[in-house]
């Protein structure tokens, strides 16, 4: 029987997240590449104890208001967070997540984004531990291995797996070959290789040989669940008149 | 009176003059974006976001955003930028190995304090006692040049130039030079040495806004912007 990884509803898609998971989600500054309707899902699902991790703790979009995983917080679903960037740039505004860290209710691990980006491509590769030259001789390093390479200073770090991952998607074919639409791929691709159980959310599904496969970005195999987005957002985008991405599909 | 200060964008003008032919670029939130409104003619530098995109062009005007803004073309800050022929999208990962791997050639970064070994703290919010690490630590620690961008003094007045860093450090001996609103500052192992000083203010006056002992150039000259 031909592979068919398409769900018909996030609501389905998300039934079986479990208490205590490790959640990726893929997230920058803005709301290009969010899951927003996977985040919407889980939150109704309910899943409780949660880490996520993600760039941010949700809830300082820079340039833009929006809802992200921070009704995950919002709705007490989190206990810890491993972010690069979890804090609001305006101490008038702090974001949900950052008022429960600092009252103690969710554990903050604060990563450099290389660093996070790295410990999630190397979960993803099978790869238990590397040393990376940022952080020595800072708060990072504390409780860390140091080593030397050709005289300079590296710290060890893990890689980082999780149990599931919520990733944003352009396009995706029944069998789960994603391609994606400029800055929304930033962690995507390297979250969705890190999960057992990865479900992605795209604005378009083809079938298979339809995305031309020397243009695949996450191969199928890193992919379990599909979804197609069906509700319009207002966010600015054109996906009518495609800046350079056009020709990749 | 107060003397004159430049202007943030007067500070990104003076930067970009850093910028060479060829160079690929990092630019920061805040003054280190305005870099990009700047880069003197004849001279393209092909710009590299943590977001993973290399070679896009510069930030979309507000007249332009009706048709331009894009949530799929963003740079480190959220800010939509335009496209540009020759543009390529790839993962955080990669990313990152184009930022340890050395190939970016300057980072510009916004400064809460730099001491006189050139260490740079910038990401603990000053008083709040959390703070956002980002991309900045990988870029300083990696990045082949880093200048810093930044108004000499704080809100209330007091030095960024310090003798010791009192906030986190967000590397060690990364500071290449650092472009103030009153005086270009390069760090050597000597150590900071005043290059130049804006219009109207004396070696002593900028001295006396500075922490750090500063070794005044022999050559020391006005900040030139163009």
């Amino acid at each position: 029987m031909a592979i068919n990884k398409v769900y018909d509803s996030f609501k389905k898609a998300v039934a079986d997240v479990k208490d205590g998971s490790v959640v990726f989600i893929g997230n920058f500054a803005g709301p290009g590449g969010t899951p927003f309707f996977l985040i919407r899902a889980l939150r109704e699902q309910g899943a409780k104890n949660l880490t996520l991790v993600a760039n941010t703790a949700g809830g300082i979009g820079l340039t833009l208001d929006y809802d992200d995983h921070r009704i995950l917080f919002q709705n007490h679903q989190v206990k810890k967070v491993i972010a690069s960037f979890p804090f609001s740039t305006s101490a008038k505004r702090p974001s949900e997540a950052e008022k429960q860290i600092l009252a103690g209710e969710v554990e903050l691990e604060l990563v450099p984004q290389g660093t996070l980006a790295e410990r999630i491509r190397a979960g993803g590769a099978g790869i238990a531990a590397f040393f990376t030259p940022t952080g020595p001789g800072t708060v990072i390093e504390e409780g860390k291995e140091r080593r030397y390479f050709n005289g300079r200073a590296h710290i060890m770090e893990y890689g980082l797996r999780a149990d599931v991952a919520l990733v944003r998607a352009w396009k995706a074919d029944t069998m789960g070959n994603l391609v994606f639409r400029g800055t929304q791929r930033q962690f995507n691709p390297i979250m969705a290789m890190g999960a057992d159980l990865t479900i992605a959310e795209v604005d378009e599904v083809v079938k298979p040989g339809e995305i031309n496969p020397n243009c695949v970005v996450v191969p199928s195999i890193f992919v379990k669940r599909v979804v197609k987005i069906t509700e319009k957002t207002d966010f600015p985008r054109h996906l009518e008149t495609d800046f350079q991405v056009k020709e990749e599909v | 009176m107060e003397k004159e200060r430049l202007s943030r964008e007067a500070i990104a003008m003076r930067i970009a003059k850093e910028f060479f032919d060829g160079a690929v670029v990092n630019l920061g939130i805040g003054i280190p974006t305005l870099c990009s409104s700047f880069v003197p003619e004849g001279i393209e530098v092909t710009y590299h976001t943590e977001n993973g995109m290399l070679g896009f062009g510069p930030v979309v005007t507000d007249e332009d955003k009706a048709k331009w803004a894009d949530i799929d073309l963003t740079n480190a800050g959220g800010q939509y930028v335009y496209p540009k022929p020759g543009m390529c999208f790839f993962n955080h990962a990669d990313s990152f190995g184009i930022i340890r791997g050395g190939r970016v050639d300057i980072s510009v970064l916004g400064v809460l304090e730099v001491n006189e070994k050139g260490d740079l703290a910038n990401w603990m919010f000053p008083g709040r006692g959390v703070g956002n690490i980002g991309g900045g630590m990988d870029l300083a620690f990696c990045a082949k040049r880093i200048i810093g961008a930044t108004e000499h003094t704080t809100k209330d007045n007091k030095p960024k130039i310090v003798k010791q860093c009192s906030i986190p450090l967000t590397a060690p001996h990364c500071m290449d030079m650092i472009v103030t609103d009153i005086a270009v500052i390069k760090f050597t192992a000597k150590g900071p040495v005043l290059k130049e000083v804006a219009p109207g203010w004396t070696a002593a006056e900028v001295q006396e806004l500075t922490e750090a002992k500063l070794i005044i150039a022999e050559d020391l000259k006005e900040i030139e912007l163009l």
